[in-house]
């Protein structure tokens, strides 16, 4: 690197306006006031700083899970950040001598039913809220708004009683049929703006050529809102997986459970904390969201920013 | 339309009004209890709750003694609530606002790194909160680790994360804030973007500093977003329950508990539903607020794109 930059100013003998000046034209915008120095300070610096710290935790979660248990609670000898060792010790106990399978499969399972659930009941209330000019469609879209944000931390107690008198504490069906309370706002608020760019005549032309309100709905409106259905499935599959509150109050027995709520709760030992199977358990949990992100990346931010843009 | 609107309001209009009903009446679980009225919200609040209010914000921040008329541990996660939601929030909307400046510019790799940025957001909380819970141990905390390389602490010297109120509290709202921030990030991101460069190449031109841009140009231009994802920053941040409940389960000495966390407590684990639900229901009034707030952001925005009445 040293002897590169000693040897540059003799390759080339161009004064340093004009090389500067040349590399200027392929940059884009206002870069060309910027020197690269200050570019570094105010650029590269302050979002490296955040980054590392974003990514940090994932990162000492990884880490954790293939370290071996000696090196976890070895802050003296060994290097902490780095291993040599790597072990899948900690992922085998977890999917073979634990009831994590069972789990994952709880969680994917009560995920999928309650996002199609709420997908399907979404799209019939968004279409109907933008399409059918019934009085006081308005009012129920602000309604839906305001559903959106009533947070499942008031509603737990009361939704306990309710899941209690229904006879369905303690299934998974208590989950699936509460989820939806938390999609649905979400979802059709989503749709709502997917449904409002379709123009309308498409519609007319069909309703002429004899359509019904239902094969609209299937031959042309869904079809062209796909976009907005992924965004608003993938979200909502997110947004079940990430649930809590619900999962820890209406479930009680370990076969039932869901990952989140079973890894805080089953991993320890007494006192002793298994942190090698617990950050495996996390590392394998957050596993299916980040694929599904990764696949879908402008997905998510869509349905993020749209829901906050409507 | 129908499926959606049965589902909301056997599931959220309901809850939300028994709630209410269950904060008026004496029941614990496996029994309904009898209308007893206000008297939940006496003991809690006790007779004088603007009194109560002010001590308990005096006997906090300052240290003074004073009784409280309510229950001391009611008011403390109020007093909590809204010190978590205000600082946590606060940090937020700055760093997320820094965090989207610095993403706006032009630089290599732009699409993944944004996509990387996104990734707290997109792994289930509580597996995230999981991660801090052991990057926040006592005696294995590879923050300690890194400290005493650096030479801030010596050899022995340990740092109680969560066990100290104050620490225990710094801690949680950094993890809030560590998850928060990409949201934040993206949605002001997809703002900035619809703002257009010709404004900042005729302010440059006029000779404006790079604050005076920010400040005249990006800030009012951004205003109606940042106050619909401030909304839903608020609204999430005062209704926690997860990270909390991993991270601290309220303790040490009540210092993290915040409403959510108490009502859960009270009343799913000591059984009190009714004082549970009027816990919850008493932070309906901070949500309404928080709601107003938002409505009016977006009727500014409608004004902004001078748009009519739709």
């Amino acid at each position: 690197m040293t002897d590169e930059s000693a040897f540059k100013p003799a390759a080339q003998p161009a004064p340093p306006e004009a090389r500067t000046q040349a590399k200027a034209d392929h940059r884009e915008g206002m870069e060309h006031l910027e020197t690269p120095l200050s570019r570094t300070v105010t650029l590269w610096i302050p979002l490296g700083i955040i980054m590392l710290v974003l990514l940090f935790p994932f990162y000492w979660m990884t880490l954790t899970a293939i370290k071996p248990d000696s090196e976890l609670i070895d802050l003296k000898t060994t290097n902490p950040l780095w291993t040599w060792n790597p072990t899948f010790k900690h992922f085998y106990a977890l999917l073979f001598e634990t009831e994590y399978p069972t789990w994952l499969w709880n969680t994917m399972m009560v995920a999928i039913v309650s996002t199609i659930l709420s997908i399907m009941a979404s799209v019939g209330a968004a279409y109907a809220i933008v399409r059918l000019k019934y009085k006081g469609a308005n009012y129920v879209g602000a309604a839906i708004f305001l559903a959106y944000l009533v947070p499942p931390s008031i509603l737990f107690i009361p939704l306990s009683t309710i899941v209690t008198s229904y006879g369905l504490y303690d299934t998974p069906f208590a989950l699936i049929l509460t989820y939806p309370t938390i999609l649905i706002p979400f979802s059709t608020w989503l749709l709502m703006g997917y449904f409002k760019t379709i123009p309308f005549e498409l519609e007319e032309c069909a309703l002429i050529d004899g359509a019904t309100r239902w094969q609209i709905l299937t031959k042309i409106i869904l079809p062209l809102a796909v976009p907005g259905l992924i965004s608003a499935f993938i979200f909502c599959f997110t947004l079940c997986w990430n649930e809590y509150i619900y999962a820890l109050v209406f479930i009680a027995s370990p076969d039932n459970k869901t990952v989140p709520v079973a890894i805080v709760t089953s991993f320890t030992d007494g006192d002793v904390f298994r942190w090698g199977s617990i950050m495996a358990g996390a590392l394998v949990g957050s596993l299916p969201l980040v694929v599904l992100y990764t696949f879908f990346v402008e997905h998510y931010v869509s349905a993020m920013t749209g829901a906050v843009k409507e | 339309m129908l499926p959606a609107a049965a589902f909301l309001l056997l599931f959220l209009a309901y809850p939300l009004g028994l709630g209410v009903y269950l904060s008026f009446t004496d029941a614990r679980v496996g029994r309904a209890g009898s209308w007893v009225g206000l008297e939940n919200y006496e003991f809690l609040a006790g007779k004088n709750p603007l009194w109560d209010f002010f001590a308990i914000i005096s006997n906090e921040v300052v240290g003074t003694k004073y009784e409280l008329t309510g229950d001391p541990v009611f008011w403390l996660s109020v007093f909590n609530t809204l010190l978590y939601t205000v600082v946590a929030s606060a940090l937020k909307f700055a760093i997320g606002l820094y965090l989207a400046l610095l993403l706006n510019r032009h630089m290599p790799f732009k699409a993944i790194i944004r996509a990387v940025v996104l990734v707290p957001f997109i792994v289930p909380t509580v597996l995230s909160a999981i991660a801090f819970w052991w990057i926040f141990d006592t005696n294995f905390s590879i923050l300690t680790w890194m400290l005493r390389s650096i030479g801030v602490l010596g050899e022995k010297e340990v740092i109680n994360y969560l066990g100290d109120p104050l620490n225990a509290r710094a801690s949680v709202i950094f993890a809030n804030v560590w998850r928060g921030v990409p949201f934040i990030a993206i949605t002001l991101l997809a703002g900035l973007q619809t703002v257009s460069p010709s404004l900042y190449e005729a302010a440059t031109i006029d000779g404006a500093s790079r604050w005076q841009i920010f400040r005249y140009i990006t800030y009012p231009l951004l205003t109606p977003i940042i106050a619909v994802v401030m909304t839903f920053s608020v609204l999430f941040t005062f209704t926690d329950f997860q990270l909390i409940w991993v991270l601290t389960r309220g303790g040490p000495f009540n210092s993290t508990h915040l409403m959510a966390t108490l009502s859960y407590q009270s009343g799913i684990l000591g059984g009190r539903l009714g004082d549970g639900a009027a816990i919850s229901t008493a932070m309906i009034p901070f949500l309404l607020a928080a709601i107003m707030f938002s409505w009016f952001g977006l009727q500014r925005r409608k004004w902004q794109h001078g748009e009519g009445n739709d």
